[in-house]
């Protein structure tokens, strides 16, 4: 325990649960949180790690247990209520408002916010006590992922918690950005703060954390001091068993087969960022990993890649052919495939049936149509295909992609792409939110494309995930991308600084 | 408490159900509207379904539906595959209209032709060009400027019934009509007519109207373009990604639903209606949004759909002459129906819960 | 023709008269988009709003109870709107065109009784010593009330979605409805209250058509207005201040296409008549639309 910790439980969960139709999100959860500790709260996707933080916010009721905190009873109707006893939350996704500033951000926030004027104050004031500088007067749609995120963290010091729950803060933080965040945390237990700490990031949570409740299909199966439990004995208390580490034949480099030359388009959506002047050889055999903060330019490359964004000429050539110009199927007739990193609604159709959703990029590769008009039959043969090959879980080809969970709809997806024998395989987030047990599986489909032959450009913004596949790495900074060097060697320090090291952020002055 | 829940696939039963609930919510409210005017609401239900069908006069009537439901099948159809692709064109009325009168322009000019095999088809051309053309607008507006579709094609609505007024009472007008504000009557015309058999109700646009059905159906189950529709509708990123080009997609849709819709128009012209007078138009190109809507956007659909329409303006008629119910009540009748048929629809996608509180 | 019948001040003068129904019906769909709905019944809100104001504008002979009818049945209208998209979660743009169609129809049934009937007077304010100024004077300050309210309700509105909290939370709404819900914000309460707010406006631009524009009643006298408002959102890029130059630039086409008509141009009337349609379908061409809000016209619903 650190000093400031005190053996009194300054929350308590006692028996939660809710189930939802079809899945019990939680069930019976109990665990104390301490002022002054660091708490982690550890799982896989789909463990009810988010129901649970919800339950805390306000944001879903359980169908039973109680909290207290402070020793009293604790039952909060919304939001309102938790912030307005001493809760606060970081989320992961979608609590920021794009065309709203700062300050404007922090003031939706926050319970009774001072005129905009003085929170403005207020928001440079804490920003620089806390080392987080921010101007409040920015537009947060222009903001960088890891500014974002100190919207959000200052939005909630300004409310002066006594618990902050964090969820999966450093998913989009370089390692630099990562250290100083930490600094912010450990000052905030020092000064007596509990806070709630999510992540599947074992290393993380052993440097950071002081206590530790592992949670698995929605129950508690474990605690542990996270200081001295090694990494690999807390993933198995997450996944119930022992993990499949992807192996591979390590292949020669093949030939060139795409050239990216000073490739620059600007971005479709209105607060992504345009790529600029990107160099590339890809080559046969050659796994690729890109890393990157997210909205650094990922989408736009793979978009860029795929055809759905047309470059100008003299930038992208396949052999000795330009085909920037080429839309996606013309581009997938010469091998070039790709796997989006949003699955619902960019990947596949989310209402349409997965037989369908295979002619949404099978059609030239597979030789779907003639004369314009689809094959339906062959088309669900290549559907089932898939399902069977990559072991998605589903009771057939007809049922809408959105009845699929997410990790099956991603096994779905790179399943689609690797069937259709590419040359070129690009893919964004291929394990995105997918369990541990789907995640090998995906990554392994990605090795043996490769051991054939294939260029795999990986995209992730996961640095576990590319240290494990890549056999060269690169970084994108602001539609930047760096020369790619070899993976196996790179430390820590140098991807942090191929990432773009700590963006504008000053070293904290954490006391 | 109640609480809606996303069903993993939609409802296949409450699909085809929900059309016919929506049918019987509505004869249930329009029941209580015709009391509310002082009518006997089960008479008046009478009058407006059963009279047309199996009564007395029924012989009249029952060519009225094909003479009715034709142009809206045409448009509706048309509109179907830009709503299934999220491209709204509301203006059919317009492009109607500017069908009309692009066929009309054709069979006044070479009047007194009598080369049938040339006037005729000209005019079909004529008509399909000219509604094509008046979707064309909008469409090219929001390829090239990102314009608002729906609004560009439902101001063009009230342009064309400008253009309308002015051609019925200049440039169209029959010499010989001694001032009667409006056109020869075309009808009339053996090389322009539409008519194929007037006693019942049997003129080309009814054949272009099932043709059409045909079309939208292959088109929408077994072609590409129909898949890039639907998959434009429910995920355009999908849509993109897949490699559908939104902009040919765009012109597609409307151009087709501007063709049908002018075709509509031109068969109405020279067929039921004859002359080009202020008033031609009545509405069909809005009803035909109902007719979509109710249809489920299927060409089979819009088959029974346009047919239920058509026998509640029918029906109204009926209505109107025998109980004095006044003309309007049907088109509160025809609006109230798409709202229920909006509100049932909800159970296709969503199970409806009871007694238990879900995070809202 | 004779251009020397067109009085520039009158013109002018009425222009402001001429603005003041879109006005309305535009400033409210305003607050209706930025909290992200789309509601294209406005036509259908103005003209049940037209019809129903007047009707009560007669039975009372005080057309200030036919504006507070008005609004009432317009906020109505469009809370039936609101029950649908918000909790039934229907299609936003078929459920206008729903509301528009049924309008339409309504409005037809009611008014027909009344048709050609003339309103209940509804006279011009003489503001002292402002009224007097020399053309300045009978342009900006010699109009009826509502021209003045409906000044005051964009003013109203720019304040309250700029210096409020509620318009703020309003504005978040619209921004981006999944973080205003996480956040708890009450996403469907907030766009409920727009869209009858947006209602409420739209029956009083139709009440000041039938009661004070024509005013008299005839069939579908709205023509096209409430379409028209929907334009002007869009050209005004969701600016209460823009609105207002949109309105008036409207304004301006449609009174020099009535007074061009009146002084016999050489032109047919029915192309003066399309001229500010097609000036819309200009603006809406020549203004590529500004940043719309986030949500707009999304379905929001509350998952786990």
């Amino acid at each position: 325990m650190t000093p400031a910790a005190t053996d009194r439980a300054l929350m308590e969960l006692n028996g939660l649960t809710k189930a939802y139709p079809g899945v019990v999100a939680n069930s019976d959860v109990s665990f104390n949180l301490k002022a002054g500790e660091v708490h982690a709260l550890l799982g896989e996707n789909g463990a009810g790690k988010s129901t649970l933080v919800k339950t805390i916010y306000g944001l879903v009721k359980p169908d039973s247990g109680t909290m207290t905190l402070d020793g009293a009873p604790f039952a909060p109707a919304e939001p309102r209520a938790a912030r307005a006893a001493g809760i606060a939350m970081v989320f992961q996704h979608f609590s920021l408002f794009e065309a709203l500033d700062v300050a404007e951000n922090v003031a939706l926030g926050m319970e009774n916010p001072p005129p905009l004027r003085d929170l403005a104050q207020r928001i440079k004031e804490v920003s620089e006590t806390y080392g987080l500088p921010l101007d409040p007067s920015r537009i947060v749609g222009d903001l960088s992922a890891g500014e974002r995120q100190r919207v959000e963290i200052i939005r909630c010091l300004l409310q002066y918690p006594k618990v902050l729950i964090m969820d999966e803060p450093t998913s989009v933080l370089t390692p630099q950005e990562v250290d100083i965040l930490f600094d912010t945390l450990r000052k905030l237990r020092d000064e007596g703060t509990a806070i709630l700490y999510i992540s599947h990031k074992l290393e993380e949570i052993r440097a950071l954390c002081d206590d530790a409740t592992v949670l698995r299909l929605g129950k508690v199966v474990g605690t542990c001091d996270p200081r001295d439990t090694s990494a690999r004995a807390m993933a198995e208390m997450m996944v119930g068993g022992t993990l499949h580490v992807p192996e591979r034949d390590s292949a020669a480099a093949g030939d060139v087969l795409m050239k990216i030359n000073g490739l620059s388009v600007s971005s479709p959506t209105e607060f992504g960022s345009a790529l600029k002047d990107i160099t590339l050889d890809i080559r046969g055999g050659v796994v690729l990993g890109i890393g990157g903060v997210a909205g650094n330019g990922q989408d736009e490359l793979l978009g860029a890649l795929s055809g759905e964004i047309r470059a100008p000429k003299g930038q992208i050539f396949h052999g000795a052919d330009d085909i920037g110009h080429l839309p996606p199927d013309a581009r997938r007739g010469l091998g070039i495939c790709a796997a989006p990193e949003e699955r619902m609604g960019h990947a596949a159709a989310p209402d349409m049936s997965l037989t369908e959703n295979a002619a949404l990029t099978g059609r030239k590769r597979k030789a779907l149509t003639k004369n314009g008009f689809l094959n339906w039959r062959k088309t669900r043969d290549f559907a089932e295909e898939i399902i069977e090959r990559f072991d998605v879980r589903t009771p057939g080809a007809g049922n809408a992609a959105r009845s699929l969970s997410g990790g099956n709809l991603q096994k779905f997806v790179i399943g689609r792409e690797i069937l259709q024998d590419p040359q070129i395989l690009i893919v964004n987030q291929p394990t995105w939110g997918v369990d541990a047990s789907a995640a090998a599986a995906i990554r392994q489909a990605l090795l043996d494309l490769a051991a054939k032959g294939a260029a795999v450009i990986v995209i992730s913004q996961d640095l576990d995930e590319l240290m494990e596949i890549s056999d060269e790495f690169a970084a994108l900074n602001e539609g930047r991308l760096t020369k790619p060097r070899p993976a196996r060697g790179l430390t820590v320090d140098e991807i942090g600084l191929m990432l773009g090291g700590a963006h504008d952020m000053e070293v904290a002055h954490v006391g | 408490m109640i609480a809606l829940e996303k069903r993993p696939q939609p409802s296949q039963m409450w699909s085809l159900a929900s059309p016919l609930v929506a049918v019987a919510l509505t004869m249930l409210a329009g029941a209580g509207l015709f009391a509310a005017l002082g009518q006997d609401p089960l008479e008046a239900l009478v009058k407006i379904f059963w009279e047309p069908l199996f009564g007395e006069f029924a012989f009249y009537y029952r060519p009225q539906l094909l003479i009715k439901g034709a142009p809206l099948v045409l448009i509706a159809i048309g509109l179907s595959l830009g709503f299934r692709a999220g491209i709204w064109n509301i203006g059919a009325e317009g492009q109607y209209i500017i069908g009309a009168l692009s066929g009309a322009a054709v069979a006044l000019a070479l009047y007194p032709s009598e080369a049938r095999w040339l006037v005729f088809p000209l005019m079909v051309i004529a008509g399909a060009l000219g509604g094509c053309a008046w979707a064309m607008i909008p469409g090219l507006l929001k390829v090239k400027f990102k314009t608002n579709e729906i609004l560009v094609s439902l101001m063009l609505v009230y342009v064309a019934e400008q253009l309308l007024a002015s051609m019925a009472l200049g440039a169209m007008r029959n010499p010989e009509g001694q001032g009667f504000p409006g056109s020869r009557n075309m009808a009339q015309m053996e090389a322009a007519t539409s008519w194929i058999n007037q006693s019942a109700g049997m003129h080309w646009g009814v054949v272009a109207a099932f043709i059409s059905v045909i079309f939208a159906y292959v088109l929408l189950a077994k072609h590409v373009l129909g898949f890039q529709i639907k998959l434009a509708g429910q995920a355009p990123r999908a849509a993109a990604f897949s490699g559908t080009n939104p902009a040919r997609l765009i012109l597609f849709c409307l151009g087709t639903s501007g063709a049908l819709a002018g075709m509509a128009g031109m068969f109405e012209i020279s067929g039921p209606s004859g002359i080009v007078s202020i008033d031609f138009n009545v509405g069909y190109g809005f009803t035909a949004i109902i007719v979509a809507f109710l249809g489920r956007l299927h060409p089979i659909g819009i088959l029974l759909a346009a047919g239920l329409m058509a026998l509640t303006y029918i029906g109204g008629d009926v209505a109107q002459s025998s109980l004095g119910l006044p003309g309007a009540a049907i088109q509160v009748f025809q609006g109230m129906l798409l709202f229920f048929l909006l509100a049932v629809d909800v159970l296709t996608n969503y199970r409806v819960r009871f007694g238990q509180r879900s995070a809202a | 023709m004779d251009f020397g019948s067109i009085n520039p001040i009158l013109l002018l003068a009425s222009l402001m008269v001429a603005a003041t129904p879109i006005l309305l019906a535009a400033i409210g769909e305003l607050v209706v988009e930025r909290a992200g709905v789309l509601n294209l019944g406005v036509e259908g809100m103005m003209i049940v709003g037209s019809v129903l104001g007047f009707v009560a504008a007669i039975g009372t002979g005080n057309a200030w109870v036919g504006f507070g009818v008005a609004a009432v049945a317009g906020a109505g209208l469009a809370l039936m709107f609101g029950i649908l998209t918000q909790y039934l979660l229907t299609n936003q743009v078929a459920s206008g065109l729903a509301l528009t169609l049924f309008g339409l129809g309504l409005a037809a049934l009611l008014g027909q009784g009344y048709l050609g009937t003339k309103a209940p007077s509804f006279p011009d304010l003489h503001i002292p010593v402002l009224g007097d100024i020399p053309v300045i004077g009978p342009i900006v300050f010699q109009h009826d009330p509502m021209v003045y309210i409906g000044l005051a309700i964009v003013a109203g509105v720019w304040w309250f979605l700029n210096k409020t909290r509620g318009g703020l939370v309003l504005r978040a709404v619209g921004e981006n409805h999944e973080a205003a819900h996480a956040l708890g914000y009450h996403v469907i309460r907030t766009r409920l209250l727009a869209i009858m707010f947006g209602g409420a406006c739209a029956g009083l631009g139709g009440a000041y058509l039938s009661i004070v524009r024509v005013p008299t009643y005839a069939e579908g006298l709205t023509a096209g207005a409430g379409w028209i408002a929907l334009a002007i959102v869009v050209f005004a890029s969701w600016k209460p201040g823009r609105l207002l130059i949109g309105a008036y630039l409207f304004g301006g086409v449609t009174v020099l296409q009535l007074n061009l008509q009146a002084a016999g141009v050489a032109i047919p009337v029915e192309y003066l008549s399309m001229s500010p349609y097609i000036a819309t379908i200009l603006v809406l061409v020549i203004m590529s639309a500004g940043s719309a809000p986030g949500s707009l016209g999304k379905t929001f619903h509350a998952s786990r």
